[in-house]
């Protein structure tokens, strides 16, 4: 019996010739992640173990990007503890404001997870980087400072998931559309504790960055990672970025998955996902109408510059209705230097949107496009839950970049097509 | 160990968001973090909840975020353990990790009613029902997590692997 790319990776890690789902295993890590939200907690934790150093400096990596640039005073502290943190034990993937990015945008950009890899992070989206061929997933503080002591964490190897898309994508939709049919098809506890494997000739043809977005939302079927197998298009991505030599992983034809499903790409519209859970998603022409007040276009879902591109390409010489705010947020510094180039912060300015510095920062609430009582926000974020993005009583609808950025124009959820018609972009 | 207390029930797929907003997570705190527990769930929760009480949900407790301040907010509230239908991973390993008892038991979880006083055996899992009778029986833990939850904690239990190992 063959194995997956995840058990593959999961085997090597733990120095072991085969693992089979349902075994525990400890693996070595090759990077660690927190942020300005759960390394604090994780900072408290480690003192308590009483090192002096962490497992490997050039391993671990801090991106106080939730709620930064600082909010509030207590922000404020959090940060500089992150800060002071990374100075004492000479964390050198300390990322500073002006200088960061939202973590899930800006590692696989700075080429610091490479495929092969195995990451923890203490962010549920850590599974965006199984989109380079890496076993990453989520975790929490305690178990991250258990990672920067040892270098190693304890995984029960989880049972794979397949998803095959097929055929050739409707224009306007991109791998958001995709992921969010799919949790829509199993449900936000459809792959708990799984593996998510996406995989099929739509998966190839699609752009590194869609499948960034797949991946990042895996976590919201409840997965233990998503991931893809890598091919020339991860080979065009990684080999100018990485920062370490890469393995490429890829699952055997006879491999196991304790489910295959299919889906004919060519059918799927673009999506929208109704409050308050990710699985609510509906085709766009079912919530067509749905008046709203804000659209934020970002996040480590969405905040990279193809999303970018796409939004730019809807609001070129187009107004943001009158009552709409339209909040922009570059993923990374990067990108925001790349979209000023090609001239799409001044689309997004002209038309009446506002751009902000990179940060999480509305997605989950935090600042820069909280929510009033009863207000509605359409976003390319990646949850909708009860009070997501500000008060309990307000709602969130999840989308891609073609589908908010139509919606900012006419002020209600709205299908691209009926904004500039086909895509030529 | 046994614990008794009173039934809070909440539905399926309780997200961190709900356990513990995002907008109060600067702050490490576990009792500033306790004041805001399930707050977008139940405003009052806070406030009414006591001591050795116990949470009740349906299916896929925990989804969503990372945030360990999910399970700390719990247990800062005093909350002697969370019986759940099922519970998403992270919260699950975050829960053994920090200590917080939980119990796997869709029957349980179907069958208790909010206010309904409870008595639960965290060692053998057994829940009994003492305000209409009823007696579950929760999924035993693998024998690895047995080790951190005896080591009071998965920070203690690293400490003492790495002591061994030094």
């Amino acid at each position: 019996m063959g194995m997956t790319i995840t058990e593959k990776i999961l085997a090597a890690h733990a120095g072991k010739e085969r693992v089979t789902p349902g075994e525990l295993v400890n693996c070595r890590l090759d990077l660690v992640l927190a942020n300005d939200i759960t390394a604090p907690v994780a900072i408290n934790e480690f003192e308590k173990l009483g090192l002096d150093r962490v497992f490997d400096p050039t391993r671990v990596v801090l991106v106080p990007d939730h709620f930064t640039p600082n909010k509030d005073i207590k922000s404020a502290e959090q940060s500089k503890r992150v800060r002071e943190f990374a100075r004492k034990f000479g964390i050198a993937n300390y990322f500073e404001v002006g200088r960061m990015g939202i973590e899930h945008c800006l590692l696989p950009e700075q080429g610091l997870v490479v495929p092969g890899d195995c990451v923890i992070g203490a962010d549920s989206h850590t599974c965006t980087y199984g989109a380079l061929g890496a076993f990453a997933t989520g975790v929490g503080s305690t178990d991250l400072a258990a990672g920067m002591a040892t270098g190693e964490c304890w995984f029960k190897v989880p049972e794979s998931m397949k998803f095959v898309f097929h055929g050739k994508l409707r224009p306007w939709v991109t791998g958001k559309d995709l992921i969010l049919h799919c949790i829509a098809d199993i449900g936000v506890d459809g792959a708990r504790y799984r593996s998510m494997e996406f995989t099929g000739d739509a998966i190839k043809a699609l752009s590194l960055e869609g499948r960034l977005t797949m991946c990042n939302m895996a976590i919201e079927a409840g997965a233990k990672n998503g991931i893809v197998s890598p091919d020339e298009k991860t080979q065009l991505y990684i080999k100018e970025r990485a920062k370490r030599p890469y393995r490429f992983y890829t699952s055997d034809p006879d491999a196991h998955y304790v489910e295959v499903r299919q889906y004919d790409a060519s059918l799927i519209e673009p999506q929208v996902a109704f409050p308050h859970l990710p699985e609510n998603a509906r085709p766009v022409s079912e919530a067509q109408g749905v008046a709203i007040d804000q659209v934020v276009i970002g996040s480590c879902t969405n905040g990279r510059i193809e999303d970018l591109r796409i939004a730019a390409y809807i609001l070129k010489g187009r107004k943001v209705h009158p009552n709409i705010r339209l909040i922009v947020i570059p993923g990374t510094q990067e990108i925001y230097l790349q979209a000023l180039r090609e001239g799409l912060l001044e689309i997004f300015v002209e038309a009446g949107g506002a751009v902000s510095t990179p940060t999480c920062g509305p997605c989950l609430g935090g600042h820069m496009g909280i929510l009033a009582k009863g207000e509605r926000a359409l976003a390319t974020t990646n949850r909708n839950f009860v009070g997501r993005m500000g008060h309990p009583e307000s709602e969130v609808y999840l989308a891609g970049p073609a589908v908010a950025a139509a919606s900012a124009v006419t002020g209600c959820i709205t299908h691209p097509k009926e904004v500039v018609g086909s895509y030529a972009g | 160990m046994r614990v008794k207390g009173r039934v809070w029930k909440f539905g399926n797929d309780v997200d961190t968001d709900l356990i513990i907003p995002a907008r109060y997570l600067n702050t490490t705190d576990p009792a500033e973090l306790a004041a805001h527990c399930m707050e977008d769930a139940d405003p009052s929760f806070a406030k009414r909840v006591a001591a050795g009480d116990i949470i009740v949900a349906g299916k896929n407790f925990g989804c969503g975020s990372s945030r360990e301040h999910a399970p700390i907010a719990i247990k800062g509230a005093g909350v002697a353990c969370v019986i759940a239908g099922s519970f998403a991973r992270i919260f699950y390993r975050n829960a053994i990790n920090i200590g917080l008892p939980i119990l796997e038991a869709p029957e349980a979880a179907e069958a208790l009613q909010d206010g309904d006083v409870v008595e639960v055996d965290l060692g053998s899992g057994t829940i009994k029902n003492l305000t209409r009778q009823g007696l579950y029986q929760a999924a035993p833990f693998p024998p690895f997590m047995q080790e951190i939850m005896q080591a009071g904690g998965l920070i203690n239990y690293v400490r003492e692997r790495m002591k061994n190992h030094a």
